[in-house]
């Protein structure tokens, strides 16, 4: 995904037209600082008619205003990105969806539930402090008259503040399933009935402030899962909305136009100029088409459609520009039976359990076995009914999930943070789980461990020859061009020619020389690779190959990988030879060329079966039905749409330097989790007794309930730390672009 | 302990109020930004008073 070959989206049909102005939410890119915020608000309240423009940096939304409300006006909006992308900042439009606003909106009914419960809590401790403190000396009535101004403030606040737990509790139920919600809804209603009794018959103990202690910490674990959520679906949504394209479509009249490519219709003459990618399938309808299919099947060397022939969205022209009729629209475009292989492999990741769940299944029926034996323990050794029911309630108060209920969420938001500072988007909290279990990473070639950008290869040529060849593309701004750029000698340039698609001609030191098209040099062939040919004074035209180079930071990360004890391999749709090249360059074990997506598949169920959890990373569409189907999975920023929509991880600086990072970060998380249910398993293993035996106070279950949570939120934040020490460097394994030979030569020479 | 009755509803009038001043900054939307806001107050200059 280069920023140099993306087209500004049209955003006009984004804009909300009122009745005399017009307003638009952008997601914005790149914006990170106090100093970007005031950039962007500043520059665009400059401009003439902008009445607002008001930057949301903790979301990365900008609200833009401006007056007027025709046609005109609201096509300013293209104008608006182009300023921003001049700025250095990347623009796309944000349509809010409904499951956005819900998040939001259970967000703050989550944060108004905690506060309202702190405040009772903070209140009724004042009280509780005093009736413990109080002890024997207080007369039975000042304590009866502190319990009832308890349960005055408990009970409205517990049933106020308890809602999301007796929600989820009542929905697991009506199942017929249990969750962690369960045993904490029972804990709380208990919780206040007991005391509510205990008040009315003015008895000295009251476990108001336990019960509104359980709903406050809890709270306070949900809201971070919440905002975790929040934040994952907002960084994917950011990428996803800086993904609008546009495309050029053919009127009737020949004129062309330029459209969303969400607006293409089947049957539209679209215009795909040289470098871009089909926004849709489409059919070509003029002969000479030089198309490079690697995104689709991973193969590098291109391919010459005949008239007719489907091409797949998503595959690039490399020739000249083409004419081409949309088969369907871009959103129905990706290949049908890829789509069909991801939903299938979303639904076998839904069938992962989280951590939490599981530990929740083994503890429900524990628990409610052990207070249902201590009451029948209680009434069998001959005690009052009263001291039965009293103990086996203290014994559901003390055991609830309190520290569980944190242990998670607090780690996990630790993790994602951490992740994020680095630029590794995750999508779930589960996702992080399922990294920290992989034991096999399969690789994809084309674009995951190479670059997946045309760079051309001129180690054939003698050096005066580069140096020739280098010096007339610096007076041409085309890619190929910049990239030759860089080989110049100092020469002197007299004429210079270029004609767009086709090439570039000059003289140099009196000798003509060009480089472009076969046909445009003279004297060549055309061949069935990407490249460039080059003819110097009189000498025989010369083959430059575009070649697609190993990542410069993929040996270390690979080296790093293997010293995590982690097995790789590497499965590629390209030619069988170039996939091993690379497998040895790298120190990959084990490679395989000419790979179907199916085949992809195939290889990882069969790990997967074996008992081994796979770590797909890949970014071809021919990846995404592997990507969805692995236990783990990770993207690059540059990969294709339907390939980041299935990954687990998307590795935001295109970089797979994260990757060993990341993994780091997720096997911390999940011994951090797994130390959490210790404390907690722990605490309640010392617990517990005490309540059997009816030796629990409501002092006794304040201090242990928040001396838990504390721990539990401790220990979570250790995981800041996690990744500082980035393990044994390889300094003699870089990639060094002089020793190892660029890839694909070889089998395509 | 005649102090009790008035200390008690002072205590609780006091935590309504802030309770309540939360629930006030809640809704005007004054938690919507706060990576923003912790940037803008070191701006220099005021920006346009959007509230």
């Amino acid at each position: 995904m280069s920023a140099a070959t993306a087209t500004t989206p049209r955003l006009s049909p984004f804009v909300t037209r009122g009745s005399d102005h017009c307003e638009i939410d952008l997601v914005i890119e790149g914006a990170r600082c106090g100093g970007c915020l005031a950039k962007i608000e500043n520059g665009l309240s400059a401009l003439p008619g902008v009445t607002t423009a008001r930057m949301n940096l903790s979301t990365s939304r900008l609200h833009l205003e401006w007056a007027g409300s025709g046609e005109t006006e609201a096509a300013r909006a293209d104008d608006f990105a182009q300023v921003l992308h001049d700025m250095g900042f990347g623009a796309g439009p944000y349509a809010p969806d409904a499951a956005d606003q819900a998040r939001e909106s259970e967000s703050k009914a989550l944060l108004l539930a905690m506060a309202v419960a702190g405040f009772g809590l903070m209140n009724i401790m004042l009280l509780s402090a005093g009736v413990w403190a109080g002890g024997e000396s207080m007369s039975a009535l000042t304590r009866s008259f502190l319990h009832w101004l308890s349960a005055a403030i408990a009970l409205p606040i517990a049933l106020f503040s308890g809602r999301p737990f007796f929600r989820s509790a009542w929905a697991a139920l009506s199942k017929r399933q249990t969750n962690m919600d369960v045993p904490i809804t029972l804990a709380i209603l208990l919780a206040c009935g007991l005391s509510l009794w205990e008040t009315w018959h003015s008895e000295a103990h009251t476990y108001f402030d336990a019960a509104l202690m359980l709903i406050f910490l809890l709270l306070i674990g949900r809201f971070l899962d919440a905002r975790l959520r929040a934040r994952t679906s907002m960084a994917a949504q950011q990428l996803a909305a800086l993904q609008v394209r546009s495309a050029a479509r053919i009127k009737a009249d020949g004129s062309v136009e330029t459209i969303p490519s969400e607006d293409i219709a089947p049957g539209d003459r679209l215009l795909i100029p040289s470098g871009e990618a089909l926004p849709c399938d489409a059919k070509i309808l003029q002969p000479g088409a030089r198309i490079d299919a690697a995104v689709v099947t991973g193969e590098t060397a291109l391919i010459r459609p005949d008239i007719g022939e489907t091409i797949y969205s998503g595959s690039l022209n490399r020739g000249q520009a083409i004419t081409v009729e949309a088969l369907r629209a871009a959103g129905d475009s990706l290949l049908s039976d890829i789509t069909r292989l991801v939903e299938a492999g979303a639904q076998a990741e839904a069938r992962h359990v989280r951590l939490a769940d599981r530990a929740a299944r083994a503890y429900v029926p524990i628990v409610h076995t052990l207070a249902l034996a201590t009451l029948l323990g209680w009434l069998l050794v001959g005690a009052e009914p009263r001291t039965a029911i009293l103990n086996a309630i203290a014994v559901l108060i003390i055991t609830c999930p309190c520290a569980l209920g944190l242990a998670v969420p607090a780690v996990q938001v630790v993790a994602v943070g951490r992740l994020f500072s680095r630029g590794i988007l995750i999508r779930s909290g589960d996702a992080l789980e399922r990294l920290a279990a992989i034991r096999h990473i399969v690789f994809d070639k084309t674009g995951t461990l190479t670059q997946g950008q045309a760079v051309p290869d001129v180690s054939h040529l003698t050096p005066k020859d580069r140096s020739l060849i280098g010096a007339l593309a610096t007076r041409s701004a085309h890619p190929i061009s910049q990239a030759l750029a860089g080989l110049a000698g100092p020469h002197t340039i007299e004429v210079v020619e270029e004609i767009p698609g086709q090439g570039l001609r000059g003289r140099i030191d009196g000798s003509p020389i060009a480089i472009g098209q076969a046909g445009f040099v003279g004297g060549a062939h055309e061949r069935d690779e990407a490249g460039v040919w080059a003819k110097i004074g009189d000498a025989a035209p010369v083959f430059i190959p575009l070649t697609d180079p190993i990542r410069p930071e993929a040996p270390s990360a690979i080296a790093t990988l293997h010293d995590m004890g982690l097995t790789t391999s590497l499965l590629s749709g390209d030619a069988d030879a170039v996939a091993q090249s690379v497998a040895r360059d790298l120190g990959i074990e084990d490679a395989k060329g000419r790979v179907t997506p199916e085949d992809k598949l195939a290889d990882i169920t069969a790990r997967e079966a074996s008992g081994t959890p796979v770590l797909m990373v890949g970014d071809g569409i021919n990846d995404a039905p592997a990507l969805a189907h692995a236990h783990a999975s990770a993207s690059l920023a540059g990969a294709s749409e339907i390939s980041r929509a299935a990954a687990d991880i998307i590795l935001r600086g295109d970089t797979l330097a994260g990757l060993p990072f990341a993994i780091r970060v997720a096997r911390a998380a999940k011994s951090r989790v797994i130390e959490n249910f210790a404390f907690a398993a722990g605490y309640n293993m010392l617990a517990v007794p005490l309540a059997v035996f009816g030796h629990v106070t409501p002092l006794i279950a304040a201090a242990a309930m928040s001396g838990s949570s504390l721990i539990v939120t401790l220990n979570a934040l250790r995981m800041r730390r996690v990744g500082d020490y980035e393990g044994p460097d390889h300094p003699g394994r870089h990639y060094d672009p002089q020793t190892i030979n660029p890839v694909g030569q070889g089998a395509l020479a | 302990m005649t102090s009790l009755l008035w200390l008690i509803p002072v205590a609780l009038i006091l935590g309504a109020g802030a309770l309540a001043g939360f629930v006030w900054a809640l809704k005007s939307g004054q938690f919507d930004d706060p990576a923003g806001d912790a940037e803008r107050i070191l701006g220099e200059d005021d920006g346009p008073d959007l509230g």
